[in-house]
């Protein structure tokens, strides 16, 4: 290094270039040019994500004691009332859809990361939409969490729930549909909340009652009123109730069973279609995504 | 383009005016006018908290000014935003780096971003991590690099899209004096190999004199802008220290035959007058009194400064409550030239 100060100082002519320049140029926005940083911002999620083991091992943590601590223990209680189902198997939608929100959750989080240690503003001064930013930032979001969603499915088998490949097609999409809407959720709150430990907060103020109230652990039918009108209210009965009528018509049960344990969730009587379930999720997913791309473009 | 050869007449990189932003009651920036020459390097030189990072802000897009306009490039930064973006390299005051990515996947980060095409991509991510020498280096996370291996990347970045204006917002803030000088060398030398325009913002003091032209800034205004040599040559006096056998007479000499107002200063008789080197030869012929040694030292810009705002630049730091590294700015002070 020292050969180059020493020029620097005498500051004479310019020293020639190293190498003949290699010059380029940033063309104007076009679509192509606007996928290409959406891709490369999912894809930087996922280069994250795969340098990150230790968080695919502790985001599995969850959802086997849920399964199998929960699970088992609390079979004996309920073999009566699940009329010869395993509730592992009845929980099992409900646990993959919370651990799904986790991961998506955690993904968005990485937004306030971005922040915190200035990554976000090289992207916010890229010639490129901010909505391309958020974006990729929910697509790869949602791929991480979908990753983390198939390990869950690939457990199947030890729940009962078998390995019908229309079945776990159905689910995989149907995750993947939670997996998105939730990062966009939280890309949505992100945009607002600029600390960690606030979004932290917000996350367990959010995540925990809605899990709880979803019906993931418990049939939606005969529900005193005040929680059936909560759960008809929460987003997450609308990921759990149609992947639990999925896996209830692969498995063989008694009539009995399927009216206990899969009752569908009910509009004032009337049966809530699983095909409207899954586009309500959509739909919401969209509108969060739309309005956290509007935050992110008004903001400075 | 017939006038780019002509540099006279090719349009300013930078135009600003009566550019204004308040943060509520806080006015950051109070109405600044200034142009900057295409192929220049441009030093905003200011305490913390003058309103240089806000400046920067506004001219790279990621500020809307309160009042006032600017053009970066010729486009003008509110109205055609992607314009000045596609056109302008940054260097953040704060680190922006992703950790867990290495140094290539960082800048191929930024090459996707904006567009770079990609078989170009290679040849060019080559040549800038040669120019800040960390080729060697490109497969490493960035989590692993020193902080003045983060600023080079970040200035490898910055220039990787070959933008027509590069902006650095102190680019060498919090690094040790060594690394400091390496930075300042390679940006120079990134200036000489390519047709670039360099606008930074700094508070040291002595950073200053790598820069073509200088603007003064305290409070959210320009107080000076000029070459940090003229603005030294407007301060006039030099400082002349003189070690006499005989201090006191030296002091009263010096007001009878010279007309001049000495003090005693660090043990040493000190003085100012225009043209100290000139005077030496009259001082030891003239004075009457034996002298020992002799000192004489040019305005630095901190003499500038302290003439334009009444203020030393380091007492306007500790107002600001940001008394950085007082010891480090002493040590390199003086040292260049
Ligand atoms: N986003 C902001 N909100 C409120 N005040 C700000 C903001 N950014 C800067 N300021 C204020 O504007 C003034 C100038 O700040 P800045 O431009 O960062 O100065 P410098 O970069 O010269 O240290 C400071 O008083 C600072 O507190
Ligand atoms: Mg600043």
């Amino acid at each position: 290094m020292s050969t180059t100060t020493d020029r620097a100082q005498t500051a004479g002519p310019p020293p020639a270039a190293p190498s003949p320049i290699a010059r380029v140029h940033v063309p104007e926005r076009s679509i192509a040019s606007e996928l290409r940083a959406i891709k490369i911002v999912w894809k930087r999620e996922l280069i994250r994500f795969r340098s990150d083991k230790l968080r695919m091992v502790t985001s599995l943590v969850q959802p086997l004691l849920f399964l199998f601590i929960l699970g088992s223990g609390l079979q004996r209680l309920s073999s009566t009332s699940t009329h010869g189902v395993n509730l592992k198997t009845f929980i099992y939608p409900g646990i993959l859809c919370v651990s799904v929100m986790f991961t998506a959750m955690f993904s968005a989080a990485s937004i306030v990361w971005d922040r915190e240690f200035g990554f976000l503003r090289e992207m916010m001064v890229a010639p490129i939409r901010r909505s391309s930013i958020v974006i990729g930032k929910c697509l790869g979001g949602a791929t991480v969490a979908g990753i983390q969603g198939a390990i869950v499915i690939c457990l199947a088998g030890f729940v009962k729930v078998p390995y019908a490949p229309v079945l776990i097609l159905e689910i995989l999409a149907l995750q993947l549909l939670l997996a998105f809407s939730i990062t966009a959720f939280g890309v949505m709150v992100a945009a607002r909340i600029t600390q960690m430990q606030a979004f932290m907060g917000v996350m367990q103020m959010v995540v925990m009652p809605m899990f709880f109230i979803s019906g993931a652990l418990f049939p939606v039918a005969g529900l005193p009123a005040w929680l059936a009108v909560l759960n008809r209210f929460d987003p997450l009965t609308y990921a759990v109730d149609p992947m639990r009528k999925l896996i209830f018509d692969h498995i063989h049960t008694n009539p009995l069973a399927q009216k206990v344990l899969n009752p569908g969730v009910t509009w004032f009587g009337w049966h809530v279609p699983g095909l409207l379930e899954a586009g309500m999720i959509l739909l919401l997913g969209i509108g969060m995504l739309g309005i956290a791309i509007w935050e992110f473009t008004t903001t400075e | 383009m017939p006038a780019a050869s002509d540099h006279n007449s090719s349009p300013p990189a930078i135009s600003v005016k009566s550019l204004a932003k308040s943060y509520g009651e806080v006015e950051a920036v109070r109405g600044v006018d200034f142009d900057v020459e295409p192929g220049e390097v441009f030093g905003f030189l200011g305490p913390n908290g003058a309103g240089k990072t806000t400046t920067i802000n506004m001219l790279c897009t990621l500020a809307k000014p309160t009042s006032g306009s600017a053009t970066v490039a010729g486009h003008d930064v509110v109205r055609e935003r992607d314009d000045v973006r596609r056109n302008i390299g940054l260097v953040f005051q704060d680190p922006t780096l992703d950790g867990y990515l290495t140094a290539e996947q960082n800048l191929r980060l930024h090459a996707e971003l904006y567009g770079v095409q990609s078989n170009l991509v290679p040849a060019r991510m080559r040549q800038v991590l040669d120019m800040v020498g960390l080729w060697e280096r490109k497969d490493s996370p960035v989590a692993t690099f020193s902080g003045g291996m983060r600023r080079r990347l970040e200035i490898a970045r910055g220039f990787l899209h070959s933008p027509r204006v590069l902006f650095l917002d102190e680019p060498t803030i919090g690094l040790d004096p060594q690394t400091r000088r390496s930075i300042w060398t390679y940006i120079r030398e990134l200036k000489e190999a390519e047709d670039i325009t360099i606008f930074l913002t700094t508070h040291y003091m002595d950073e200053a004199e790598w820069c073509d032209r200088i603007a003064i800034m305290d409070h959210g205004q320009i107080v000076a802008l000029d070459s940090p040599e003229a603005l030294k040559a407007r301060v006039g006096a030099d400082t002349v220290r003189i070690h006499t056998a005989d201090d006191e007479a030296a002091i009263a000499a010096l007001a009878e035959h010279f007309d001049l107002e000495a003090t005693m200063s660090e043990g040493a008789v000190t003085f100012r007058v225009p043209a100290g080197e000139e005077f030496v030869p009259r001082l030891f012929a003239e004075l009457g009194v034996p002298i020992r040694a002799v000192n004489v030292s040019r305005p630095t810009l901190d003499d500038v400064f302290m003439s334009y705002t009444g203020t030393s630049i380091r007492d306007a730091e500790e107002d600001s409550g940001k008394a950085r590294s007082r010891a480090m700015m002493q040590m390199m002070s003086g040292g260049r030239r």
